[in-house]
């Protein structure tokens, strides 16, 4: 789902480009860029600061980018090479770097300044869902605030859809692992990112806060079309 | 405080099960190894109406002033890492085992109960991380860093090849222990690398110093390593003056933090400790011998039919 736009958009890179880099894409190798936010950094304040949206943009999730591609580049010539002990010891370099930029790719789609519907309940049929699955919104905000206030570590405390049985889920991943791990029908609708550097420099150690004034600035609207998408 | 509610909502079984001294952490699970000492004491006190119980655990502060690693590792970093952090593993450590039979132990013995061979209890963050926290702050000294010194520096080069070598390798744990962690320098001794497997035939060659890293709250007591130094990895240590540059925070500690005299007074003791133990192991096995040798005595006396009976 994210993807796509980032790939079409890779097809245009330019100037940035390495030698290296342009002959991955000779190779046919995708690679992968940094997503635009759709608002300022300093938008989403006061619940998230524009100090750290900026540096969470800007050198994490590119950290994770620009890890993602050097392991996919380096996984590309161990399997031309039959290279299988590479292959394997890659793998844990592209889980924690491709599920950061999967999961931070989401994450900026779930949050949108006050102005534009941030915050806004979502209406239809997730709204309904919701309602159906967790009794109220209410009780599904506590819920996805104690699941992320308790999780031990760094990890996201999500909102998801298990596309087989329709049924709405929170559940938790540790470390950057994406949602699709703990389920492989799980979708994820909404994700909130609870490792330390999405908060510190705001809220210290309380998480809670940081949760709690979270859902000031949650893009329903986004939630709305993939569940809209898997439940039409 | 609210983190300790969520996680009691989110895991009310335990909590429950905490309130029954009889039963609790104990209940159906393996009693820690023998060299722990631990023994099941009797909860002989009665709760008088109005009196209050409190579990023993104190928030022990780091062994200088709050400012006294600036610039290297700010005062701010201090007062958050240590006085809300490392605090709140504390408050939420002994409101866990109040009324339990974790409640009175030794800190390390309720880190080794509570991790279980693996299968993590509750309790067990909060306990490991306050270990892992007064073990980092004595790791640091104002006017740290250097080189070590003496039988530490001769270890060092022997098990690493020489010091430079040591401080790659535990700046590349420090920098690739993904997520939330630790990195460690640390005694091994008479330990297989197979689990908790028994050493058959132990040597001076076993003991070595290692680096290892660690995920989260588990450290090396878990593997019955000796830890001699660590560098916290969790974001909360350095993301204040360092933000996202790990590296530049592991250089730092490197150059400007560390007490080699904290890391070699624990290989001391590491030392001690294992001699200690291998001295033990040894006096078992010969009271096992001469026990065996007692039986077969026995045997030989009841059988005197054998040509080497004193009779004619």
């Amino acid at each position: 789902m994210a993807f796509r736009p980032l790939l079409s958009r890779t097809l245009g890179l330019t100037q940035t480009l390495t030698h290296s880099h342009n002959l991955s894409q000779l190779r046919g190798l995708q690679t992968f860029s940094l997503p635009d936010l759709s608002y300022d950094y300093g938008a989403l304040e006061p619940a998230i600061s524009g100090e750290i949206m900026q540096l969470h943009h800007q050198k994490h999730h590119q950290a994770y980018i620009t890890n993602y591609n050097k392991a996919l580049e380096q996984l590309e010539d161990a399997i031309a090479k039959g290279d299988s002990s590479s292959v394997v010891k890659l793998q844990s370099a592209i889980k924690f770097n491709g599920g950061g930029h999967i999961n931070h790719s989401i994450f900026w789609k779930n949050l949108s300044p006050v102005s534009e519907g941030g915050g806004e309940p979502p209406h239809g049929s997730l709204g309904w869902a919701i309602d159906t699955h967790f009794g109220s919104m209410e009780v599904l905000v506590q819920k996805i605030n104690a699941e992320g206030a308790a999780l031990q570590g760094s990890g996201w405390v999500w909102l998801g859809l298990d596309k087989e049985s329709k049924k709405l889920v929170v559940d938790t991943t540790a470390n950057q692992d994406p949602l699709v791990t703990k389920g492989a029908n799980l979708v994820p609708l909404l994700g909130i990112d609870v490792w330390e550097h999405a908060y510190y420099l705001q809220y210290k150690n309380v998480r809670p806060d940081y949760l709690k004034n979270i859902w000031k600035v949650i893009n329903w609207k986004y939630a709305s079309q993939v569940y809209g998408k898997e439940c039409p | 405080m609210v983190v300790a509610v969520a996680a009691a909502a989110a895991s009310s079984t335990w909590l429950t099960c905490a309130l029954l001294p009889r039963q609790g952490w104990l209940h159906g699970i393996q009693q820690p190894t023998p060299s722990l000492q631990w023994t099941n004491k009797k909860r002989c006190c009665t709760r008088k109406a109005g009196s209050t119980i409190t579990a023993k655990l104190e928030l022990k502060p780091p062994p200088y002033p709050l400012n006294a690693l600036e610039p290297h590792m700010s005062q701010e970093t201090l007062e958050y890492h240590w006085g809300k952090h490392h605090r709140g593993y504390v408050d939420n450590l002994n409101k866990q085992i109040i009324g339990t039979e974790l409640d009175e132990m030794p800190l390390e013995d309720i880190i080794i109960t509570t991790y279980n061979k693996g299968d993590i209890l509750p309790p067990f963050n909060n306990a490991a991380q306050i270990w892992n926290h007064d073990f980092f702050w004595e790791s640091m000294k104002p006017g740290g860093g250097g080189k070590p010194f003496g039988e530490l520096l001769q270890l060092i080069e022997r098990d690493f090849g020489s010091f430079e070598k040591f401080v790659e390798e535990f700046r590349s744990a420090a920098s690739t222990q993904f997520g939330s962690g630790w990195a460690w320098l640390a005694y091994k001794a008479n330990r297989l690398d197979v689990g908790n497997a028994e050493n058959p035939r132990p040597s001076d060659e076993d003991k070595k110093l290692v680096v290892v890293k660690s995920p989260n709250a588990i450290n090396p007591l878990v593997w019955d390593y000796s830890p001699l130094l660590t560098i916290d990895v969790w974001e909360h240590a350095y993301y204040l003056d360092f933000q996202i540059r790990r590296p530049d925070y592991i250089s730092i500690f490197m150059e400007k933090l560390v007490s080699w005299e904290a890391v070699s007074s624990r290989l001391e003791i590491a030392k001690a400790r294992a001699t200690e133990r291998e001295e033990e192991e040894k006096r078992k096995k010969e009271e096992k011998e001469v026990g065996n040798s007692d039986n077969q005595a026995v045997e030989m006396f009841v059988d005197s039919k054998s040509d080497d009976s004193e009779t004619e």
